[in-house]
């Protein structure tokens, strides 16, 4: 059979970064196909390319054999490559139907047929198997829905090629099934799908296929049934397998030397309406604590308050010397506390500034406008945090816009580290980052904490929760109903403890707590 | 160096500026009369310093996000006020007076500008909005300053501001290059840019970074309503008198094609003040061109206009890439030899 995609030789290069060099790739009809690389590897670039947001600086892109000169994703679609975005595309005030048809609305003299736009949604959703009224607010249904919805709309463009990008990120493990299932059945009906995604336990249940990408190079093509986990991420990262490795085989941390440490952060009674119920929480220096939870528990709305980024409307906090609620990020920034949020590009980076400049940002802002930090300080420092946590590219003047969301992220971390923080609060740090990038970032919690600082971490994960902190809070439906030291703990007591009592907790090796998906939600 | 973002419009400054050479021939001679510069060129910069002045404010309001639309306003009070103050004088001659009108009048703008500032920062109505309050109230206000009439002075200090010359140069062109350089040295030289930069383009980031930004919102509307008023002052010294009604009409809209031009995004960030100049400077070029190659006076919006559109095509990505595409058809590829993709692994599917 004839693969229905072939890119042939795609270059394709940003102001500072060459993101694609010298591609090639296919892809046949009726086959799920991943593409796996690191953070920066060039994958969003090469799906880019595919569907015409990006003209390739170089190289051809065919379609059932017919050359695509692609100016506009417009024209993809038109051509039959639909994608569906991690971040989802759709309007969320207006109704399921009228997003699965919005900007193609069936016209009869000039007049919308909305009986027919209904009709045709709800055969549509029928056969993904998803129960919904057409006529519904899109805002009204999950993320995962809502992603369905998006999916629906781009079968209906008659996919011949359908992008998936992500796709699974934000979903938890019944609704992962169910897009599965909606994607094996399209896979039956001969489409040709791209899936991306960094859970290589979801790429070995539903792919057939995988293309390995490195630093904008094609490692290879493999038949998923002929190759193995360990192999593919070493073709991913390399040598830093090991790395990871050696960091999963070290023993659980100590515990008891923390008791002799000083208290760096007290909160008492801390709580705000609607968003947190009022909890007592302390946090040692040199401590790692963990916050787990479900979705949507508090998580979020715990760090913003100890961090003076919501106010809290009740109760006290002490954080060092200082007792007092903070009002702002500010008044925390001089206290010494920073603060990665889960969503970097809408509260982390500013992104049409440099490495530099987003680096500098918040060391900047508390010594206040009128103090600049020389510019040879700003290059050492700069300088110093690129090479230590291996930002890519290497220039200091590159726009971060351009990066990849693992880089993008150490950026956001190196902006904390510079302000030598004494509490340092990670949200979801490893979301959506590669295997690769997700080690270092480990590794660095480690060593931080290994120097004294505290860290307050965030993570959907709980197995990664688990391996890095000394204490584990834990949050169940704005509530923090549990703070436990991490001696004999493993993933069954906590999920427990979240579930309280209930037993219908699935309990794959994909971590029982489902991806973070209401950020919009939580920052509204 | 087309990737400059500044090439384009200097481009057509410059093809404006030949372009007039057509016309009139002695375009760019400068002359030294009485002891002063003459000449063309000259007077483009004398009658633009206070459109690049108001320019300067504007682009550091709208690198923040913002937009000032009440600076024509400004220009009108500040003028009125310096001019009545001047008007009382016994002497109006007196160089303390005239010192005491301007201080006043500039900082009669300055408190406007923090006005805008309290409506933009303090109780967060939408800059537009915010501004358009003093646009409309501040001709009501600078009419109340001059009693419906247009006050008119005769001060020989207080007309150096807009008129005169110092070292044989007009002293608005030297107002509006200090203005220039100690804008441009304060924010560069200080964190002022990276931080209006940073709000501008992620306030809520910004925010979480602990960057202050309601103060700096303040600040940039003050400043922009300082800029405003010397630029009053400036224009009712040309003129000797002070028109409540038409100083610094729609100079606003000038102002913000100037930034707009000169490179900075309406929605904030990145910002420009050597644009801005250059901006300002194309507008006021284009005036003097219509005065000068005697376009009827009918059209001459028209024709502003149409140079204004030339500038923000040329500065489109998407129009350039498109225009350059059709002039050279792209030379059929010289295609990488076709090999088939290798592949470590054959697929028979």
């Amino acid at each position: 059979m004839d693969p229905i995609l072939t890119m042939t030789g795609i270059d394709k290069g940003f102001p500072g970064v060459k993101a694609l060099e010298d591609v090639d790739f296919r892809l046949f009809p009726g086959e799920v196909h991943a593409l796996l690389g690191e953070n920066g590897a060039g994958k969003s670039t090469l799906i880019k390319v595919m569907t015409g947001v990006h003209p390739a600086d170089r190289g051809t892109v065919r379609l059932a054999g017919k050359e695509l000169r692609l100016t506009g994703p417009h024209q993809a679609q038109a051509a039959g490559i639909s994608t569906v975005y991690q971040e989802i595309n759709l309007c969320p005030n207006l109704s399921v139907a009228e997003n699965v048809f919005i900007g193609r609305e069936p016209r009869q003299a000039g007049r919308i047929q909305w009986r027919q736009i209904r009709r045709r949604t709800d055969e549509l959703l029928q056969q993904l198997d998803l129960h919904l009224d057409p006529s519904s607010m899109l805002s009204s249904h999950s993320i995962a829905i809502q992603q369905m919805v998006a999916i629906a709309r781009a079968v209906d463009i008659s996919a011949r090629v359908l992008v998936l990008d992500e796709p699974t990120s934000s979903l938890d493990a019944s609704e992962v099934d169910q897009l599965f299932r909606v994607v094996r059945a399209l896979r039956d009906d001969g489409v040709a799908i791209l899936f991306v995604s960094h859970f290589l336990d979801q790429v070995f249940a539903l792919t057939d296929r995988i293309t390995v990408l490195r630093n904008g190079r094609r490692v290879g093509e493999y038949l998923t049934a002929e190759v193995s986990k360990v192999e593919l991420v070493t073709k991913m990262i390399g040598q830093e397998l090991a790395a990871l490795e050696e960091l999963q085989e070290k023993p659980k941390r100590v515990q008891q030397e923390l008791e002799s440490r000083p208290v760096l952060v007290e909160a008492q009674g801390l709580g705000r309406k609607g968003s947190i119920e009022p909890f007592d929480l302390t946090i040692r220096k040199g401590e790692v604590l963990g916050l787990a939870g479900l979705l949507g528990s508090g998580r979020t709305e715990t760090a913003r308050l100890l961090f003076g980024a919501d106010h809290a409307d009740s109760g006290t906090l002490r954080i060092g010397e200082r007792t007092g609620i903070l009002k702002t990020p500010r008044a925390a920034t001089r206290l010494g506390i920073g603060f990665c949020s889960e969503n970097r590009r809408t509260e982390g980076l500013v992104a049409e500034l440099t490495i530099r400049e987003n680096i500098v940002l918040a060391l900047q802002a508390t010594r206040g406008w009128m103090r600049p930090i020389p510019r040879r300080r700003q290059d050492e420092l700069v300088a110093k945090y690129i090479a230590a946590l291996r930002i890519r590219p290497g220039d200091p003047e590159a726009v971060v816009a351009n990066l990849s969301g693992g880089n993008q992220q150490k950026v956001l971390l190196a902006r904390w580290l510079v302000t030598e923080p004494r509490l340092l609060i990670l949200d979801e740090p490893t979301r959506g980052i590669d295997v690769g990038a997700k080690a270092e970032i480990q590794r660095l919690v480690v060593s931080l904490s290994d120097g004294g600082m505290a860290l307050l971490f965030i993570s959907a994960e709980l197995e990664e929760v688990l391996r890095l902190s000394h204490t584990v809070a834990v949050l169940r439906e704005h509530q923090l109903v549990a703070r436990l030291p991490n001696i004999d703990l493993d993933q069954d007591d906590i999920m427990q403890m979240i579930a309280s009592g209930t037993h219908d907790q699935p309990d794959d090796d994909l971590g029982l707590i489902s991806r973070d998906s209401d950020s919009s939600g939580a920052s509204a | 160096m087309t990737r400059h973002r500044l090439f384009w419009p200097s481009l057509v400054l410059v093809g404006l500026l030949l372009g007039n050479l057509a016309f009139t021939p002695d375009f760019f001679s400068i002359q030294v009369r009485d002891g002063h510069l003459y000449g063309s060129l000259i007077d483009i910069l004398r009658l633009g310093a206070p459109l690049i002045l108001v320019g300067l404010g504007m682009t550091l309001v709208i690198a923040t996000g913002g937009i000032d639309l009440s600076v024509g306003s400004v220009v009108a009070i500040s003028g009125a006020m310096a001019c009545l103050l001047i008007s009382k004088q016994n002497d109006m001659n007196d160089v303390t007076g005239v010192l005491t009108a301007i201080a006043v009048g500039v900082l009669l703008a300055t408190a406007l500008g923090l006005w805008n500032g309290f409506l933009v920062a303090g109780l967060g109505i939408q800059p537009i909005v915010a501004t358009l309050i003093l646009m409309v109230a501040g001709r009501g206000l600078a009419q109340l300053i001059t009693d419906g009439q247009i006050i008119t002075i005769r001060s020989s200090p207080y007309k150096l501001i807009g008129a005169g010359y110092w070292l044989a140069v007009p002293f608005s062109i030297l107002v509006a290059l200090g203005v220039f350089g100690l804008a441009s040295m304060l924010v560069r030289r200080s964190a002022l840019g990276l931080l209006i930069e940073s709000v501008g383009g992620n306030a809520e980031a910004s925010r979480l970074a602990g960057v202050q930004s309601r103060r700096l919102v303040w600040l940039v509307y003050a400043f922009s309503a300082t800029t405003a008023g010397v630029a009053g002052l400036m224009i009712s010294s040309n003129v000797s008198s002070a028109d409540g009604n038409n100083a610094g009409l729609w100079i606003e809209l000038d102002a913000i094609l100037a930034v707009v031009i000169g490179g900075t995004s309406l929605a904030g960030g990145r910002f420009s003040f050597a644009g801005t100049v250059i901006g300002a400077l194309l507008i006021q070029t284009l005036s003097t061109t219509i005065f000068t190659i005697g376009i009827p006076p009918e059209t001459t919006l028209l024709f502003k206009a149409l140079v204004v559109t030339l500038v923000c095509l040329l500065q489109s990505p998407a129009f350039r890439a498109k225009v350059l595409r059709q002039r050279r058809q792209p030379p059929p590829a010289t295609a990488p030899p076709k090999t088939q993709p290798t592949s470590e692994i054959e697929v028979s599917a």
